[in-house]
This record gives C-alpha cells, sequence and structure tokens, in this order.
C-alpha cells in the first residue's frame, strides 16, 4: 500500500522539465514536495500566481500572498501574479501541461466526481470544473476505497459529476492507472498489494496482468 | 477641475445601496476582501441581498457576517467550504445558492465589463451546472452559453488608488477584484492607500479609473489569514 506521500512521489515522475503544473487540494499539493532532480517546474495557483514557491518563514507570512488552498505562500524568481480570469483563460487555453487533483470517484471511462454529495456536503466545485474540461494531462490521486471500503473506481460516478471522460490517469493507495477503451489498466501495482486484492477493490472494468509489475516508490 | 472619485468612507460610498439589489464582493477566500464595505453591509442591515463572490467568508468574516444577520438571499459563489453557517442555512432552504465553476463566475465579470452578453464555455458541460443552459456547437464541441453578470453594486479592494478611480492590486489579492471592478453599474473601492492624479504609474494601472465610480481610503484592515502556513526560522 502506498501512503499519501508516496502516491505524491509516484505522481511527482509524470513530471517533466518545463512543465506547467496546477495542483489541487490534499494528496496533490504534496507533489510538489517530490520534484525530481534536475526538473524545473512552474506551479500554478488558480487563484492567480504562476511561479508558487514554498511555504514562507515564520514571521515572513502575508495574507495578501495564498494559494487556491488559501495557504500563505510565496513567489519565487520568474512568479507572475495576475487575475482570475487570466488566470482561467491560461487553463481554457490549454497552456497547463498537467493538472492533479484528487476526486471521491472516478469511471472506467474516465468521468470523475468531486464537488458535491447530496444532502451532506456542498462545499462547491471551486476551478475543478474548469479544470478538467480544459486540462489535456489530468492525473487523479485518491485513496483506492471510501471509509466504509466501497471502492472509488467505478463503472460509472454515482455522485453528480465534476467533468466528462477526462481523466487520464489514476494512482491510489494500491496503484497506477491508465484509463484506456478498456476500462482501468493496472501498468504498477503498490508494493505488497496483490494482483488479487486490486480486482477484488476495483468496481470498474479492470485490466490487469498476472504480472503486472510493483511500483518502485 | 480633474475628475474626483473620492469618497469620504464606506457610508458615504454605499449610501444607495438598498434592499434587494444585486451586490459583487471581490476576494478569494478572505485575501483581498473589501472589509470596510462589507462591515458597512452588517451596519446597515440591508436585507434580501444577491451577492456574487468567489466564497461566502467564514462564520465570523467577511461574507459570515452577513449570513449572520440573514440579509443575504441568494449566493452566487464557487466554493463555500469552511462555513457552518452557510451550510445550515443551505440544507434548511433559507438560503438559495447558485454554484458555478470559478472560472465561469471569473469569465462572467469579466465579459460584463467588456460589453460583452454572453460566451460558450466548455465548463461544467454534461453536469448539473449545465442544467436548463442553452448550448452551441462548434467544431463538434458543445459548450454552455453563459451570460454577463448584471450586479446593481461592485464592492472591490484594491491595495492603491489615486482619486480619479485607478487601482494597483497586491499579490494575489488581485484575484477576482479587476474583473468585478469592470462589472458593476456602480463600482466601490476600498483601497489601503488613496494618493493624488500623478502619483501612480499609469504603466502600472490594474483597473482604469473609468470603471471606479466611488473610491476611498480604508483604516485599520484586518487581513484575517485562513490558512497560516509557515516554515520554522532556521
Amino acid at each position: 500500500m502506498l501512503n499519501k506521500e508516496q502516491i505524491a512521489r509516484r505522481i511527482a515522475r509524470e513530471l517533466q522539465d518545463g512543465y506547467y503544473v496546477n495542483l489541487g487540494i490534499g494528496i496533490p499539493t504534496l507533489v510538489a514536495n517530490f520534484i525530481p532532480e534536475g526538473i524545473s517546474v512552474m506551479l500554478q495557483s488558480e487563484n492567480g500566481l504562476l511561479g508558487m514557491g514554498p511555504f514562507p518563514i515564520e514571521g515572513e507570512e502575508s495574507a495578501d500572498l495564498i494559494n487556491a488552498g488559501k495557504q500563505t505562500v510565496t513567489t519565487l524568481p520568474g512568479s507572475a501574479i495576475f487575475d482570475s480570469a487570466t488566470s482561467f483563460g491560461m487553463i481554457r487555453a490549454g497552456k497547463v501541461d498537467l493538472t492533479v487533483l484528487g476526486a471521491m470517484e472516478v469511471a472506467d471511462n474516465g468521468d470523475i466526481a468531486n464537488w458535491k454529495i447530496p444532502g451532506k456536503l456542498i462545499k462547491g466545485m471551486g476551478g475543478a470544473m474548469d479544470l478538467v474540461a480544459a486540462a489535456k494531462n489530468i492525473i487523479v490521486a485518491m485513496q483506492h476505497t471510501d471509509k466504509k471500503g466501497n471502492s472509488k473506481l467505478l463503472a460509472q460516478c454515482s455522485l453528480p459529476l465534476t467533468g466528462l471522460q477526462c481523466v487520464k490517469k489514476v494512482v491510489t493507495a494500491l496503484g497506477y492507472f491508465e484509463i484506456t477503451p478498456e476500462g482501468f489498466h493496472c501498468v504498477e501495482r503498490a508494493p505488497g498489494v496483490s494482483v488479487e486484492e486490486i480486482k477484488s477493490k476495483t468496481a470498474g472494468r479492470l485490466v490487469i496482468a498476472d504480472d503486472c509489475p510493483e511500483m518502485d516508490v | 477641475m480633474a475628475i474626483n472619485k473620492r469618497v469620504a468612507n464606506a457610508t458615504e460610498a454605499l449610501h444607495d445601496l438598498a434592499d434587494g439589489m444585486t451586490v459583487m464582493l471581490g476576494g478569494f477566500g478572505l485575501c483581498g476582501i473589501p472589509e470596510m464595505c462589507i462591515n458597512e453591509l452588517v451596519r446597515k442591515n440591508v436585507k434580501n441581498l444577491t451577492c456574487i463572490s468567489n466564497n461566502a467568508g467564514v462564520d465570523d468574516f467577511g461574507l459570515g457576517l452577513l449570513l449572520h444577520q440573514k440579509q443575504i438571499k441568494k449566493m452566487i459563489a464557487s466554493y463555500v467550504g469552511e462555513n457552518a453557517e452557510f451550510e445550515r442555512q443551505l440544507l434548511s432552504g433559507e438560503l438559495e445558492v447558485d454554484l458555478i465553476p470559478q472560472g465561469t463566475l471569473a469569465t462572467r465579470c469579466l465579459i460584463a465589463g467588456y460589453g460583452i452578453p454572453f460566451v460558450p464555455l466548455l465548463a461544467g458541460v454534461g453536469t448539473e451546472v449545465a442544467e436548463g443552459k442553452e448550448t452551441v456547437v462548434r467544431n463538434g464541441k458543445t459548450y454552455l452559453l453563459e451570460d454577463a453578470f448584471d450586479a446593481d453594486f461592485a464592492i472591490v479592494k484594491a491595495w492603491k488608488g489615486d482619486t480619479a478611480g485607478n487601482l494597483i492590486y497586491k499579490d494575489t489579492a488581485r484575484n477576482f477584484n479587476p474583473m468585478m471592478a469592470m462589472a458593476g453599474k456602480i463600482t466601490v473601492a476600498e483601497v489601503e492607500e488613496l494618493v493624488e492624479p500623478g502619483e501612480l504609474d499609469p504603466n502600472q494601472i490594474h483597473t482604469p479609473g473609468i470603471y471606479v465610480h466611488r473610491i476611498f481610503q480604508g483604516e485599520g484592515y484586518e487581513k484575517r489569514i485562513e490558512q497560516r502556513t509557515v516554515r520554522p526560522r532556521a
């Protein structure tokens, strides 16, 4: 099983030099801690910051400089600040190379649900619908099952959708999956996790080889 | 005589803001919110407002203060977490809420300021956001037709401004403020520092003064931080 840091570390390996990357709240934010040696990326925060730096040193934080998770952050040499319309303009125009976000459910055709549980939790979609409608390359970082043990990798999402057929890859505690016309293709399984366990905990269509390689994290 | 948009304070700036109006308010979370004007709306206790803002504040700050007094009839926002009173009023049906994608929110403000009545956008296609909306198809892709917002007042916060109404924002406190400033029938700007015309470099202006109707310098900004995240000093 992968812990949250290992999920983030595996996703960080998908980064390429020169990428502009938008990281969502939760596990996706951790990806910034594992950017591989020798690779330069610029982090886009949709509230209007390109080139997001680390958290500020104690005492230097500013209420005027936050990320989309409302955390205090810093700028870096080469950073740019802009308004929200420009921010979503660059997202819509496909300038952001990679989007990593969390999800409540993903379907085997790439549908994603992550903004609402009817009658229970109503927080809103924030920028997620804009991101998934526009991004060419979307990776979802999430747990494989919910707190009750139900699979979050489904044949069809049960919750209100955020976007249709948009997710390309999913990294969970159990493995690394690509969305293909045949469903979730498990390319790597997490260390110590059996093919059988992945089969039993994936509700959507699954393609997995008996000799599916173990992930190196 | 130079154009002078200066008013004394939030009370004068919002003197004709009345019950039932639609009001846009800048800010992302608590960053870049017009604190002085929000406090004035609380004091005036105007009711039945439709508020357009990315978020709804927290329980005891920002738009949360208006929610507490049940001044908001309808909230148009993209993300409303971190506010228990909001969730309570929503689930009990006291508050009408229109949740819309953040980029759509920004763009519906932007086109209002650009004089464009509607715009085709992809965000939300195939989701409940699309329900009841007109669509248009181009090159095989379906887009939602999203209308420009029509707001009686836009209330924004800037870092610096001059009495001609020109505005400069600081860091990510810019967020929705420039588009909203362009979108109001009446735009009120509160600034941390108000200067005379000529003191701001025209090349550095974010919002041209033509969009701003009233401007004043606020005093005693709290600038609350929602998520203070820091590294220890080495």
